[in-house]
């Protein structure tokens, strides 16, 4: 069994209360913090910790947080992003909705250590069921003194709110976010001035993923240096997967990043295998942004080394051969699966939540869907796939936040990684509309690069 | 305050120059001119705020600054990057932005309607200038485009929304210039419009220079809607007294003759207006009295209005006086009594069939 930070306590009945969780050892991390941590001591070990943003990009979150500008008179902010909305990814929701006091002394802490006395959850729309929990949780922690004036006397005030976004994906991006928080059309600013400077309401601002503050209450708890004992070189400590598709047991699951992703697929313990004995085809390891990999390619990296559950091992080869870790949406695709159809969704998806603020993504995306929808239903030219290729270039990089370079790198690893179905589907317009490609050879074994 | 300001060296497409701290990059390369300034279609010096989404003046920073020479990984929108000192910019230098700029440019394009043809905008339209410059020849682009109805916004301005290109231009006009704004951006991605809102009519004394803000034919004044083409006209300037202490009064008049077909404010080489109008100038002095004139306006000698001057300005010398040199014209022959096929009294439309020598013997 992996150990577990996280959701170490997740099955105790009633461990969404403050009662239970306190009882279970619960802010005891907020007081060792606020007592006689002091907001540096809290800060070093969580640059210490080697904690990295859990929200897709992962960036370092103790190095984020010393960022921040701090001009006098200026109040701070701290925003939590739980407007968890990419395809494939509902690891936030289960830690929402299970124990909601976990996140909550996580803001209490990082609330403290950056000096903000307002803190915001912004939550996805379409999670309408969760502020109810989350709101009930901030009421128990404010009546029991943990929230509100003066924390455990200590001076430091705090209040936490919760704001439901409308349902739209851009949202999710830091600054489209503080712009729907401030009540405005959520379109991403232009960069810089960085959040850290010039954020909500133009004051400084972090914006941080959801898993990443409740991981600050482990930190606090056993401190950065055993921290850095769970997991791999800069990949430390546990991370949540949400994984999805083709597999015997879909779900949540922590994982500490030092298993490899065929343990991750195969073991009982994790996703359990592919359902119905079918064989693995292409996965998608972090959310519906980053590049598929074939089967060969997943399991193993191109130099012929075991592919592991890290931020380097998955991203190792860089887009060529490899993908990256993302925010946790690990979806697994068996044989059965078309690829054409799984990239059209996609793009049909960015297609659907691009905000329209700059030409590339808002004119691109809406091509990119109308070509692969006709590649999909038999209508496609081969010229059609170097068409889109060209197009996903022309996107990636030129636009003003990350959405742009979201569309374009799905479709960019279909047709670099399963080109030969594309093209059976233009060749093959009848047949393509009963039947699939199959698995081909995508689970073939790599020819091992000779030593050098 | 310090008594020397110092000026950030920048070079932008191997051509230095000196600039204040906080300058874009985009204004830098304007201080130069010529052909390395970047086209910008939504960025607009007038308006805070303005820029960053068309994405057609990126560059590529090759070198950060003097301090961290790092390139910058990715292309920059020029007009919303600030100059650092010993900055290294390319801009047509760089296949790699040209490029890029070429794919913004079809992007643009890719739900424009391209009716020119029947543009009020055509002639002084930026997506003009700018496809006929950074643009391919033809689209790829197989499918249907996207279009939108026409929209009366008020009784003065027309909304095209489908030639739009969300520069958003008009929207910071609005916020800026006037009272309140009522227009703004609905929907997202491939279907957000400008509209206003429960389509409320925009009223405003300065609501008529999102005309001239919006860079193509979205946005076009009714008062001139299909009367001319502009280069038909001739720009002159021209200026009075007015009323409303904000606006300047200093306008550009297009004429024939000694009708006003429009008034604009003043434009700038890159199509900036140099001070904004109200809109009792733009929309109700129509007639040469209400104004003075001051000359004409200087316009671009390769801008297709520089070639249309077409009213009384180059009369075709006759030259038949000078041929008849002072003896009248006579008649030598009349060719219809000399000529058997040439009869005007047998009207061709009443012979059933072609018409045959026989028709003209009788």
């Amino acid at each position: 069994m992996g150990r577990k930070l996280l959701l170490d306590k997740a099955h105790i009945e009633g461990i969404r209360y403050y009662d239970t969780y306190r009882a279970n050892g619960g802010y005891a991390a907020a007081e060792k913090a606020l007592k006689t941590m002091g907001p540096d001591g809290v800060l070093e070990e969580v640059k210490k910790s080697g904690l990295r943003g859990r929200g897709g990009a992962g960036f370092p979150t103790g190095m984020k947080w010393s960022f921040i500008a701090k001009p006098e008179g200026v109040p701070r902010y701290l925003v939590c992003n739980a407007d968890e909305s990419e395809p494939g990814t509902f690891k936030d929701r289960y830690l929402m909705e299970f124990i909601p006091h976990l996140l909550i002394e996580g803001l209490l802490i990082s609330s403290f250590t950056l000096g903000a006395n307002s803190c915001y959850i912004y939550i996805r729309g379409e999670y309408a069921w969760i502020p109810e929990i989350l709101e009930q949780a901030i009421a128990e922690a404010k009546n029991k003194g943990w929230l509100g004036k003066n924390i455990l006397g200590t001076g430091f005030d705090l209040e936490i709110y919760v704001q439901r976004g409308a349902g739209a994906y851009i949202c999710g991006e830091e600054t489209a976010l503080i712009e729907s928080l401030e009540g405005k059309r959520g379109n991403p600013r232009i960069k810089p001035p960085f959040p850290a400077v010039k954020g909500l309401w133009q004051s400084p601002t972090v914006v941080n993923n959801v898993e990443t503050l409740a991981a600050v209450v482990p930190i606090v708890n056993i401190g950065g240096d055993e921290y850095i004992k769970y997991g791999t070189g800069k990949s430390t400590g546990t991370k949540l997967i949400s994984a999805c598709g083709n597999i015997n047991k879909p779900g949540v699951y922590e994982i500490e990043m030092n298993i490899s992703v065929e343990e991750f697929i195969y073991s009982d313990e994790y996703c359990g295998g592919i359902k119905n004995n079918k064989r693995l085809k292409a996965c998608i390891p972090g959310g519906s942004s980053v590049p598929v990999l074939p089967a060969n390619l997943l399991l193993k990296t191109a130099k012929g080394e075991t592919r592991m559950m890290t931020y380097e091992s998955l991203a190792d080869g860089g887009f060529a051969t490899g993908s990256m870790l993302g925010s946790g949406g690990f979806i697994v695709m068996d044989e059965d699966q078309c690829i054409v159809r799984n990239t059209l969704t996609f793009a049909r998806f960015y297609h659907h939540e691009s905000c329209g603020q700059c030409s590339p993504c808002r004119e691109g995306t809406g091509w990119m869907k109308k070509v692969l929808h006709n590649i999909e239903y038999g209508k496609g030219k081969m010229s059609d796939i170097d068409l889109l290729w060209d197009i996903q270039r022309k996107i990636e990089g030129n636009t003003i936040c990350p959405l742009g370079d979201a569309a374009a790198w799905p479709v960019a690893a279909a047709i670099r990684h399963f080109r030969d179905e594309f093209e059976w589907h233009v060749a093959n317009p009848q047949e393509s509309q009963t039947r699939n490609f199959g698995l081909a050879h995508y689970a073939d074994p790599l020819p091992t690069p000779a030593a050098v | 305050m310090a008594e020397e300001k110092k000026l950030f060296k920048v070079k932008i497409d191997n051509i230095s120059v000196e600039v204040e701290p906080g300058t874009t990059i985009l204004n830098a390369a304007r201080q130069i001119g010529g052909e390395i300034v970047p086209p910008a279609m939504c960025y607009y010096s007038k308006l805070q705020g303005s820029g960053g989404k068309c994405r057609t003046c990126l560059v590529k920073v090759s070198k950060g600054s003097d301090a961290d020479p790092r390139p910058m990984p990715k292309l920059v929108a020029s007009c919303r990057t600030t100059v650092m000192d010993g900055m290294e910019v390319a801009n047509i230098t760089s296949p790699e932005v040209l490029d890029a700029r070429k794919g913004v440019v079809e992007f643009l394009l890719l739900n424009h309607p391209l009716d020119c043809p029947v543009c009020d905008q055509a002639g002084e339209c930026h997506l003009q200038d700018l496809s006929y410059e950074h643009g391919a020849d033809a689209t790829r682009y197989e499918f249907k485009r996207r279009t939108f109805d026409k929209v009366d916004l008020g009784d003065h301005i027309k909304l095209h929304m489908t030639r739009c290109i969300l520069c958003y231009r008009c929207v910071y006009t609005a916020d800026q210039l006037t009272e309140k704004r009522e227009h703004g951006v609905l929907g997202r991605g491939d279907a957000s419009e400008i509209s206003t809102y429960i389509s409320q009519s925009l009223d405003n004394d300065f609501i008529g220079n999102v005309i001239d803000v919006c860079p193509v034919g979205a946005l076009t004044d009714q008062t001139f809607r299909f009367k001319n083409r502009v280069w038909f006209l001739k720009p002159v300037d021209a200026h009075r007294d007015c009323e409303n202490p904000k606006c300047c009064g200093k306008t550009v008049l297009w004429m024939r003759g000694d009708e006003v077909f429009r008034v604009t404010a003043r434009k700038d080489k890159y199509g900036e207006v140099e001070a904004f109008i109200c809109d009792t100038c733009r929309f109700d002095k129509k007639e040469a009295k209400d104004w003075i004139i001051e000359g004409p306006r200087k316009i671009e000698r390769n801008s297709v209005i520089s070639q249309g001057h077409y009213v009384n300005t180059v009369k075709p010398k006759d030259a038949l006086v000078e041929v008849l040199d002072g003896r009248q014209p006579k008649l030598v022959f009349n060719i219809h009594s000399e000529s058997q096929v040439n009869r005007p009294e047998i009207d061709l439309s009443k012979i059933p069939g072609p018409a045959h020598s026989d028709d003209f013997k009788k």
